[in-house]
């Protein structure tokens, strides 16, 4: 009797079903952690703006977003009558189908049994590929064609503007986003995650860790600020919400999506805020390494720095004001690629004169 | 090995299938995103031959960068449906000069593509050799700056021509 409740417990039998496994529990984590999102969304706006926040539904209202995705199931599925049929019902998918890629090649644990519960070691990554950096600027690169699509699709005025903006902002703040993941990828000599973060194991002069933010200060610095920075404007996030921005567009480039589609772009949006932390979290600040935890709980580790970069993304929405549209031009082409170059150029030129 | 002849034909069909859509049908935002889907199958391919970097790369600056700008442009040109011009449903005998250059173009390129298919058992060989240099960045990157320097130089010549090109012709409306 016993056997058979726990039988859903029990080990794995062989390599592929944990693997099959730990993609099923990265694709449930991934959609669960928009709802965590949303609700600590709510929650830390209330309390920057001295407000209670949900409440009502379960203690602290930590139930609201499921209540929201309940209601989002029973609304009627809008779909304006001049809109492309295809594309807007592909748009969505697009967009939901590329933030789940985009976080295929990102790791965020150490290889582990589980303290033998597994037969063989398993690294808690989907998939590692040699070219794991690049993959992932690839796959969040493609993200944009829904944004787009979805605003030239819905034919409304609010909806192609915010879909015209979203790709501008995308193509000028790729720039910085690639060069700051490049001088990574030089200091480490490796463009798959886990070199990278194995590479930031150890403690500089036996104190500060060896992690990329406090390499070859402050060129590390300057990478990390500038990737973070072009990482919120990729993601669409306040201070550049300009796809979105409700005071002039409406809603931007949802703003004729109901329902599941909404929910979708909503979603999407979410995720690839906790992918690009992920990213930050490998690249910069040592991944799954801390101290006082074993190689095995890294994980725990890293959770703990994914949340702290999440925060800030929370706080710089609701702290800063949306810059103005000629501002956000001009810091990205103007200040943010300039300053991506130089710091790249002289990251280049140490690793070839010292060999960092 | 099935598995991989599997995925072959799988990516082969997405790309040729992409292709044709690009030029078979009339909405040209349509075929922006057909091309997006070929270029998505041909990275496949990449894969397929143990080149991920070159995979990777395909998607970043076509996908990614280059075709964007294209779904930009139509957009903001706000291109509606091409319709069949006359002399696009005449006999080709009667439709305008540059129309024959082309056929005559589409002709050679046929010719060509005769030609490398019926090549293909000679080459068969040698396949599987370059693969290393392909999937190592750093070894690309020295091939690239060193063996193909000129080549290298001379696309940044070409690149940076067209780029002043473009501003020149931009910038002449707002004078």
């Amino acid at each position: 009797m016993l056997e058979t409740l726990m039988w859903p417990l029990r080990p794995p039998q062989n390599w592929w079903v944990a693997y099959a496994t730990l993609v099923g529990v990265i694709f449930m984590a991934l959609q669960i952690s928009a709802a965590v999102m949303v609700y600590f969304e709510r929650k830390v706006s209330a309390w920057m703006q001295q407000r209670y926040g949900p409440w009502l539904v379960g203690p602290a209202g930590v139930l609201q977003p499921i209540a929201d995705i309940v209601k989002l199931f029973f609304k009627e599925e809008l779909q304006p009558k001049a809109a492309d049929k295809l594309l807007f019902s592909l748009a969505p998918i697009i967009s939901v189908a590329a933030c789940f890629v985009a976080f295929a090649p990102v790791p965020f644990g150490a290889t582990t049994t589980f303290f033998g519960w597994l037969d063989e070691p398993l690294a808690l990554q989907i998939a590692d590929l040699n070219v794991g950096v690049l993959a992932f600027f690839a796959v969040s690169s493609l993200g944009v064609y829904g944004i787009v699509l979805a605003g030239w699709a819905s034919n409304s005025k609010y909806s192609l503007l915010g879909g015209l903006r979203s790709s501008a902002q995308m193509i000028s703040y790729e720039l910085a986003y690639g060069m700051a993941l490049a001088t990574i990828v030089l200091l480490a000599g490796s463009m798959s995650f886990r070199e990278i973060v194995d590479a930031q194991a150890g403690y500089y002069f036996g104190m500060i860790p060896r992690w990329n933010v406090f390499a070859v200060f402050p060129f590390g610095l300057v990478a990390f600020l500038l990737f973070f920075t072009a990482g919120v404007a990729e993601t669409n996030r306040a201070p550049f919400d300009f796809p979105e921005a409700e005071q002039e567009l409406v809603a931007g480039y949802h703003t004729e999506y109901s329902s599941m589609r909404f929910a979708m772009f909503f979603m999407a949006e979410y995720i690839n805020m906790v992918t690009v932390s992920a990213v930050a979290v490998n690249l910069f600040l040592g991944g799954w390494h801390g101290p006082f935890l074993s190689p095995a709980y890294g994980w725990i580790w890293f959770l703990i720095k994914l949340a702290v970069l999440l925060f800030i993304y929370l706080w710089l929405r609701w702290t800063l004001p949306r810059v103005r549209y000629d501002q956000l031009m001009s810091l990205g082409w103007k200040v943010m690629l300039p300053l991506a170059t130089v710091n790249l150029l002289v990251v280049a030129a140490g690793v070839l004169a010292f060999g960092l | 090995m099935a598995f991989d002849l599997l995925l072959f034909y799988f990516f082969a069909a997405i790309t040729v299938g992409g292709s044709l859509l690009v030029v078979a049908q009339r909405n040209p935002i349509y075929s922006v995103v057909s091309i997006v889907a070929a270029f998505c199958g041909l990275s496949g391919l990449y894969v397929l031959l143990e080149a991920p970097f070159v995979a990777v790369v395909q998607i970043i600056i076509y996908a990614g960068a280059i075709l964007v700008l294209f779904l930009f442009t139509v957009m903001l040109l706000n291109a509606s449906r091409e319709d069949a011009a006359e002399w696009d449903r005449s006999h080709p005998y009667y439709r305008p000069g540059p129309t024959r250059v082309g056929v005559v173009l589409a002709v050679m390129l046929l010719g060509q593509l005769a030609w490398v298919v019926s090549r293909i058992p000679e080459l068969q060989a040698g396949v599987g050799d370059a693969a290393p240099a392909a999937s190592s960045v750093r070894l690309l990157g020295r091939v690239l700056f060193t063996d193909y320097m000129f080549a290298f130089e001379v696309t940044s010549i070409l690149i940076i021509a067209a780029m002043v090109g473009a501003v020149v012709l931009a910038g002449k409306r707002g004078n």
